[in-house]
């Protein structure tokens, strides 16, 4: 029991009944690991973003996001711009330099970056389920090739190799973006998988089923996967903050699709209109902070993910 | 090199070539597959610039010869590897008799003079702090103080140097607003570039460090974590050895090595990280460079500036790989 000792000095009580009832329902809670703070904070955040994306464009026009769809450089609610004129209701978060309504883009710029982050983690989580498990169960050959081609690719930074892409290609969308952000996220799912698969391929349950005479597939899928199932979350979200990193990397160079608002182009149309030092905060401010909120959320479910996974992190 | 075999080292470089190889195949193949051919968007550029251009079918001709557009892919390939690995990248086609390679040359040590004390100082403060988040014997503050400083470290550090710039350049007026000197300092061996060049520098670094500290951070609280429990801390506290002793040599002497090899992992992410930041700061590096060929559709800088780059974290996870076996004895590759 010697990595009891960090919360040795907390918990430690002679009998039952030296227990408060605020401890033991602290006890009780980190019965289910599941049933954690920084997990549930982090996915609220992002549910909060899902949710303004989704009901925003019940109660907010989406049209407006488009070029001359108010004044142009109005401030927030009761903000003053350098021309004098004072915020109004019709904008809530002000407007850009040529009249787009800050609001309505990030009502639809953000589902967008989200849509990327998840979209090209899914298709690299699942490409690195596929190879990582070729790799630790068959061995040989394929394990030397896929190694070799995980180590080879992890240090390629993807948004090099997309800024040539986009650079050639032009104007892309959305999903052509995630594809090709997904071409660059599977390898550290495969290695971590690999390392996970060769160390449970001896383990007692595996060997037991390879016995029982059950197929590859069964033993796959059905037996080692679920043991797999914490790290997989945790390798999906860090991935998919990686994608979203790119993919806004991307839009920063003034990459990515154009026709689409996405936060990222919101905040490079800030940035060559010089609005810093127009001192048209809320152009690039608020897809800054919202983009915080969702990197925030995002950290918080890979903690409290870690924590579940990872006994020893947690703290009573 | 005693530690390390040579099979070990033969392997290593293979896959370090393998790596430059790839990306410079991938950076030659992909702008093929593109519609855009870059001799008419470089005669366009001459249209706009001088009204009409006299001849253009002759010039379309001498400059698809010149840059050997009419060669088998073969042969073009062949050359593209062959030149790209003497750092031969080309001619700009935005600035036109420029060669790339001079250009990448006077980009490159702001970037990598940026990059290594920005890659320091988060190594150092964030391992320290992971470091701190452990020991028993961290100041009460401090505890509640670091858990809330990795808010900041989820966010990408273009959007930390955004806020940044906004608050000392644009409103206080501390430091400045784009650049890498001051435009009235002379280039030199002197005090006052250096000054100017550190004054500039200070941002675009801090934007880097506020948000990476805390990868390293966190990646240290769960090595402390494991190595509190560990035997032979437990002794050394037994044997009454004083506390920082116990901490930097036996805690973070043992917990800092696997940082070390996610180093070489992570280090593609921070230059990438880095190239925005450049870019909106303005800093004279390679990220300025990318940006504005970017912007004039300049193939050939673009090429170079990714290859060079990608070059650059492929050579550092080789270092590291191979500095490793030295910081701890207990590896013997391939032993």
């Amino acid at each position: 029991m010697s990595h009891n000792n960090a919360a040795a000095p907390e918990t430690a009580a002679p009998d039952m009944t030296g227990i408060t009832k605020k401890q033991l329902k602290r006890m009780r809670r980190f019965d289910n690991p599941w049933n954690n703070p920084k997990l549930i904070w982090g996915i609220g955040l992002l549910l909060g973003i899902v949710l303004l994306g989704v009901l925003g464009r019940f109660f907010w026009d989406p049209e407006l996001v488009f070029t001359g769809a108010g004044m142009p450089r109005q401030g927030p609610v009761g903000i003053e711009n350098l021309r004098g004129q004072v915020g109004t209701w019709a904008h809530p978060l002000g407007t850009d330099v040529s009249g787009k309504d800050i609001l309505a883009l990030l009502i639809v710029g953000a589902p967008n970056s989200l849509y990327v982050g998840v979209l090209a983690s899914l298709i690299g989580m699942s490409i690195g389920i596929f190879l990582g498990f070729s790799a630790g169960y068959t061995g040989g050959r394929v394990d030397d090739v896929i190694r070799v081609s995980s180590d080879v690719m992890i240090t390629i930074p993807p948004l090099l190799i997309l800024v040539v892409v986009q650079a050639s290609f032009g104007d892309i969308t959305l999903t052509m973006m995630a594809i090709l952000i997904a071409a660059f996220v599977w390898q550290s799912p495969t290695r971590l998988i690999r390392a996970q698969v060769l160390s449970m391929r001896e383990s007692g349950y595996v060997q037991m089923a390879r016995l029982s005479g059950a197929s590859n597939m069964h033993i796959m899928f059905r037996e080692m996967l679920p043991n797999l199932v914490p790290y997989l979350f945790g390798s999906f979200i860090a991935n998919v903050t990686t994608s979203i990193v790119t993919a806004v990397g991307l839009e920063v160079l003034g990459l990515g699709p154009q026709r689409v608002p996405t936060l990222g182009r919101v905040i490079y149309d800030a940035i060559s209109s010089a609005a810093l030092t127009q001192n048209m905060w809320w152009w690039w401010g608020f897809p800054t902070i919202l983009l915080g909120v969702m990197f925030i959320g995002l950290l918080l479910i890979n903690l409290g993910l870690d924590e579940v996974s990872n006994p020893r992190l947690r703290k009573l | 090199m005693g530690r390390i075999p040579l099979s070990y080292l033969l392997n290593r470089l293979f896959t370090l070539f393998l790596t430059v190889f790839i990306a410079a195949t991938l950076i030659w193949i992909i702008p093929r597959l593109s519609p855009v051919n870059p001799v008419d968007v470089m005669l366009g550029r001459m249209a706009s610039g001088g009204g009409s251009v006299e001849n253009s079918g002759a010039i379309l001709a001498q400059l698809t010869e010149r840059f050997g557009l009419n060669d088998p892919w073969y042969v073009q390939f062949w050359l593209y590897i062959k030149n790209t690995l003497t750092f031969d990248f080309g001619i700009s086609t935005a600035s036109f008799p420029t060669p790339v390679a001079s250009m990448i040359a006077a980009a490159l040590p702001w970037t990598l003079g940026l990059m290594i004390v920005s890659l320091i100082i988060t190594f150092i403060i964030g391992n320290l702090l992971g470091a701190l988040m452990v020991w028993e014997h961290t100041p009460r503050l401090w505890k509640v103080a670091i858990p809330a400083a990795m808010v900041f470290t989820s966010i990408p550090p273009i959007l930390s140097g955004l806020l940044l710039m906004y608050i000392f350049s644009s409103q206080l007026g501390w430091f400045p607003l784009n650049g890498a000197y001051g435009l009235n300092t002379e280039p030199g061996w002197s005090l006052d570039f250096a000054g100017s060049v550190l004054y500039h520098g200070f941002l675009p670094a801090m934007s880097i460090v506020v948000v990476t500290f805390g990868f390293w951070a966190l990646g240290m609280r769960g090595l402390m974590i494991t190595v509190q429990g560990e035997d032979y801390t437990i002794l050394a506290k037994a044997k009454g050895l004083r506390k920082r002793y116990i901490l930097y040599r036996y805690m973070i002497r043992n917990a800092i090595l696997p940082q070390i090899t996610a180093f070489a992992l992570k280090i593609g992410m921070l230059v990438a990280g880095q190239v925005l930041v450049e870019r909106i700061f303005a800093y004279n590096g390679m990220g300025k460079l990318l940006y504005d060929a970017i912007l004039d559709q300049d193939f050939p800088v673009i090429q170079g500036v990714s290859f060079v780059i990608i070059l650059m974290t492929a050579v550092a996870a080789f270092l590291v790989d191979l500095i490793y076996p030295f910081i701890d004895p207990r590896i013997r590759h391939g032993a």
